[in-house]
């Protein structure tokens, strides 16, 4: 079975590979500062002994102060995975870069993300709704929209 | 060509060819009177059967007994209608089974499961693809009015939104006999329809104004 990593354990090679870059640590999560999420992603994906080269899925949850996206990730190499958030504030235009230059996978789930919670991922190619229409008004999955 | 000697054979190869030589015989003594067709008593039978009905009778029987499906099935209850179309329930007792990929060629279609404003179009020119006379069974609580979706923001609240419906099936998901009873519901309301117009009628409405 895949081994869950704990994000306390990489926690401490990040903070000293990338100064000030983790918000928080917990046994199963690391909430890692969205400035500095691209590197800390792309070090999580290249360095040996880690080698994140799969990411299982990118989601979000709205906590009503702050956007969190989620992110999955596993190694097929060493079999073990890490959960990985961000977090990102204000309801008017809360942003995120994105992951797809590490991982095509996050393609579809980061228009997902932008459909319906209104998170925008910088450097995303395509960023346009995929479920729903264009035109469509607001973000159905925040917690505000009625 | 040579055949080894010191093998030995059952039949030699000339008792192989008289043997062949009295089957011939055999089968052509017997062909000597050309046998009969067996079915040449239905020319006669159809002569003494001829049955008149009127022209909306036999339209609609046809109709009503060849509804072939348009393959339109956005969500789950497509798999109760996999169930009725399969051994178990086999909807091909009635004539109803038949598929088909392309609208063109379908007269009815079976609206399973939940549609969404997105899938609308798509569902809305399926349906202006079908030839006339054509037919919609809205099938379960999705495609009769949105079911346990009707409030959210992207499904539409009943096929009736966007294509006129002509029987309701309820269920969630309607069981394969439910299914089946209501094309059967359908296949009625078929034979009742008017085919070619009443021309009697049409001269009644012009006197009245």
């Amino acid at each position: 079975m895949t081994v869950a990593l704990s994000g306390k354990d990489i926690a401490g090679r990040l903070e000293e590979k990338f100064p000030g870059s983790i918000e928080e640590s917990g046994p199963d999560s690391l909430v890692v500062k969205s400035d500095s999420l691209l590197a800390v992603a792309g070090y999580l994906k290249d360095t040996g002994g880690l080698e994140f080269n799969f990411l299982n899925y990118i989601t979000a949850v709205d906590y009503y102060s702050y956007f969190e996206v989620v992110y999955q990730m596993t190694s097929l190499k060493h079999n073990h995975s890490i959960v990985m958030k961000t977090r990102c504030y204000g309801r008017e235009n809360p942003s995120v870069p994105s992951v797809i230059s590490l991982w095509q996978a996050a393609d579809f789930q980061e228009r997902e993300i932008y459909d319906l919670m209104g998170i925008k991922f910088e450097g995303h190619p395509n960023l346009k709704r995929i479920f729903l229409w264009e035109g469509f008004q607001g973000h159905p999955l925040r917690k505000d929209y009625l | 060509m040579e055949v080894s000697s010191d093998r030995e054979y059952i039949y030699t190869s000339s008792e192989l060819d008289q043997q062949e030589g009295q089957l011939i015989e055999e089968v052509k003594a017997g062909a000597v009177e050309s046998i009969p067709d067996p079915d040449a008593w239905l020319d006669e039978e159809v002569k003494q059967n001829i049955m008149l009905s009127s022209v909306d009778a036999v339209l609609n029987w046809a109709r009503k007994s060849s509804l072939w499906t348009a393959i339109c099935f956005p969500a789950c209850c497509a798999f109760e209608f996999i169930a009725a179309e399969g051994p178990r329930f086999d909807m091909s007792r009635f004539g109803m089974e038949i598929l088909r990929a392309s609208p063109r060629q379908a007269d009815l279609m079976i609206t399973a499961g939940t549609l969404t404003w997105k899938m609308a179009p798509v569902v809305w020119r399926i349906y202006n693809q079908m030839p006339e006379p054509k037919w919609v069974i809205a099938m379960g609580a999705c495609a009769i009015s949105g079911g346990i979706f009707r409030s959210s923001y992207n499904v539409v609240p009943g096929y009736n939104k966007i294509i006129p419906i002509d029987v309701y099936v309820p269920g969630c998901p309607p069981r394969p006999e439910a299914l089946i009873y209501g094309v059967q519901m359908l296949q009625k309301k078929i034979a009742r329809e008017h085919q070619i117009l009443d021309l009697p009628q049409v001269l009644l409405k012009g006197k009245k104004e």
